[in-house]
């Protein structure tokens, strides 16, 4: 309850902060940006978070799983460390990096685009998702695999009616921190051509001026919080319900 | 009808853990497979569905090479229960009942009417428990569903691994019996595995005892209590055979039928002269309709005038079923002080009375003619 009441006051100070800033008009030198412009970039931000936590769970889930099943238990090591190393280069350099690759792959054009900006925060939110996708695959009680398997559930049966489901709170977890890192990440993709929030506030930065900073930050943390709140319910309502029932003993 | 021909299993490491193991298990008979821990009892029965694949010799299901199946197939044919029970907690008793009627493309009807008639078979009340999560049932209702739901879609083979090894020992004697009753309505043939020598003697009609990957011996229980194969069988039934031999036997065949009772409205002075003239001190109590409700003791009839049987019974809670085992009856008999103890059958009809006397004589005629019945 606590918890909440914090959120509220957190989500209403970050659009007071919005309106505020918005409100102001001229900023020392500079204007403004006006409701459309916070419109038009909070559009952006989202469809750019929204493409690499996509493409991030079609991933990282499968990812996460293989790496559980015999056989492929050896690379789990190199799996998971290899997403543990996509997030510990800081976010700036997976940027960078993406940035100056001047070459076009699949469909790709890595250049000073939003598909660039989507590809590095794909990178970046991964980890989460592998992580709670292998932990919670690899934990499933192995009698209830046993009995499925004893009932005679084919591969994909058991994977599909047993573990997806037990595992998907968990999964889910790690879908949300991905995407609320993803959101604070995406500010730097104006730097790669991506535009979304990040072009108010590198303007701010670039100009100096505190309160163009803050007309930027302030709808990214609005967006942070609440996707983060709208997530965490789906992941409530889709917890089977048998599943929050603590084990009655004897 | 499942047949075991030379059945090997060597694991990856090298362990032998199944060495030509030969036996068959008749249409409708409940085999037990018997034996210390590690003696390879699990390994064989994995084999039969083939959770485990065969090293070496053949598993024919009545008459058909287990191997020219397609194994989920071949699975979803064959029950399977296993200790750990394994109910799905993420869905409801129900759903877990009808995960195989899925797989096979039951209706949804028919499912879930198949789902309360088990949940009838292994008296849980459908109503109540069908939507009810495992997390919300005790360990021995969630082993009930662990039955019903290998029950599914009547297979005729059932897999039993410890199914009831993780139950307190007073509800798994219950839950033994219950059992026994379920399987003379369904007639299954199964592999019950256990280590347990009372629980195998009490539900098995054969026990393959296993040492080392091998089988010792492959008989009924009489002949595995009175006529061991050789010392490793004796040492493992134990020197108390008599007393395991009262494992073999149901209070009916040890019980007298006809006795003398009290009813519930005779006067004390009618019932104390009938336990004079038997000579014997206590008298069960029915009601009108034979119903058990009680016991009057010969010192508790005198003294007192003109009263009735009703003002000095002694309501009494011990009773056995007519179907119990022998041994359970004698431990309530030891439990309660009861030197007779009332056998009651449905609706608590009076059927008759168990004695010390009986049973000594039982025991002593079976250890002479070894435990032939
Ligand atoms: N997957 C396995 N790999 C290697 N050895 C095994 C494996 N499973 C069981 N064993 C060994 O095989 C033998 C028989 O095991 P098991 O069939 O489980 O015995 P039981 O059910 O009678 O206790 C034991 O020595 C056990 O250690
Ligand atoms: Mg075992």
């Amino acid at each position: 309850m606590r918890r909440w009441i914090v959120l509220v006051v957190m989500l209403i100070v970050m659009v007071g902060l919005t309106i505020w800033t918005t409100s102001v008009g001229d900023i020392g030198i500079f204007h403004a940006f006006t409701y459309a412009d916070i419109f038009t970039h909070t559009k952006d931000h989202l469809i750019m978070v929204f493409w690499a936590v996509l493409i991030a769970v079609i991933v990282g889930v499968p990812l996460g799983t293989l790496v559980t099943r015999p056989g492929f238990s050896r690379i789990s090591p190199l799996v998971l460390g290899g997403a543990n190393i996509g997030q510990s280069i800081p976010s700036l350099a997976i940027i960078a990096i993406m940035a100056t690759l001047p070459f076009s792959l699949f469909f790709f054009d890595f250049g000073f685009n939003r598909e660039t900006a989507i590809v590095a925060l794909f990178i970046y939110g991964l980890l989460p998702i592998v992580r709670n996708s292998y932990a919670s695959m690899n934990n499933i009680n192995p009698a209830l695999i046993e009995s499925a398997r004893g009932m005679g559930m084919t591969r994909w049966q058991i994977i599909r009616k047993i573990e997806l489901p037990l595992a998907m709170p968990v999964i889910m977890t790690g879908i949300r921190v991905s995407t609320v890192i993803t959101v604070g990440t995406a500010e730097l993709a104006v730097l790669v051509g991506g535009k979304g929030l990040g072009t108010i506030t590198f303007t701010g930065v670039f100009a100096r001026e505190v309160l163009l900073i803050i007309q930027g930050a302030a709808p990214t943390a609005f967006l942070a919080v609440s996707l983060g709140i709208i997530l965490e319910s789906i992941e409530k309502w889709i917890t089977p319900r048998g599943m929050k029932i603590k084990v009655k003993n004897s | 009808m499942i047949k075991l021909e030379k059945v090997t299993k060597v694991y990856a490491d090298g362990t032998k853990a199944v060495d030509e193991m030969s036996f068959e298990v008749d249409q409708g008979e409940l085999c037990v497979f018997l034996g210390p821990s590690g003696c390879g009892k699990t390994t064989t029965m994995k084999m039969i569905n083939r959770l485990i694949p065969i090293t070496g010799g053949n598993i024919y299901i009545d008459g058909v090479d287990n191997t020219k199946i397609n194994a989920s197939e071949l699975r979803r044919n064959i029950g399977y229960a296993i200790q750990e029970i394994g109910l799905f907690t993420h869905m409801t008793v129900g759903q877990n009942i009808e995960t195989v009627p899925v797989l096979k493309g039951w209706s949804k009807s028919r499912r879930r009417e198949r789902a309360e008639e088990l949940l009838e078979l292994v008296r849980m009340k459908p109503s109540e428990f069908i939507d009810k999560y495992p997390n919300e049932l005790s360990g021995g209702q969630r082993q009930r569903v662990g039955v019903a739901r290998a029950l599914g879609t009547d297979p005729p083979i059932l897999l039993m691994d410890e199914p009831f090894g993780a139950i307190d020992p007073i509800n798994r004697v219950e839950l033994q019996s219950e059992f026994l009753k379920i399987q003379q309505k369904i007639k299954k043939t199964i592999i019950f595995v256990t280590h347990d020598i009372y629980e195998a003697i009490k539900m098995g009609d054969r026990i393959a005892l296993m040492k080392d990957g091998k089988l010792v011996q492959y008989d009924t229980p009489a002949n595995l209590l009175y006529r061991p194969k050789d010392e490793f069988v004796e040492g493992f039934v134990g020197a108390d055979r008599a007393l395991k031999g009262l494992q073999l036997l149901r209070v009916k065949e040890v019980m007298t039928g006809t006795y003398a009772t009290a009813k519930m409205g005779e006067k004390t002075e009618v019932v104390r002269e009938r336990m004079e003239k038997e000579g014997i001190d206590w008298l069960p109590v029915v009601d009108n309709s034979g119903r058990f409700t009680g016991g009057v003791s010969i010192s508790d009839l005198t003294g007192g005038r003109a009263k009735t049987v009703k003002d000095v019974i002694t309501p009494s809670e011990a009773k056995s079923d007519i179907n119990a085992v022998l041994n359970e009856a004698l431990s309530l008999m030891l439990s309660s002080g009861l030197k007779t103890l009332p056998i009651v059958v449905e609706d608590n009809r009076l059927a008759g009375i168990l004695t010390f006397d009986a049973i000594q004589e039982t025991l002593h005629e079976a250890v002479k003619t070894g435990g032939t019945k």
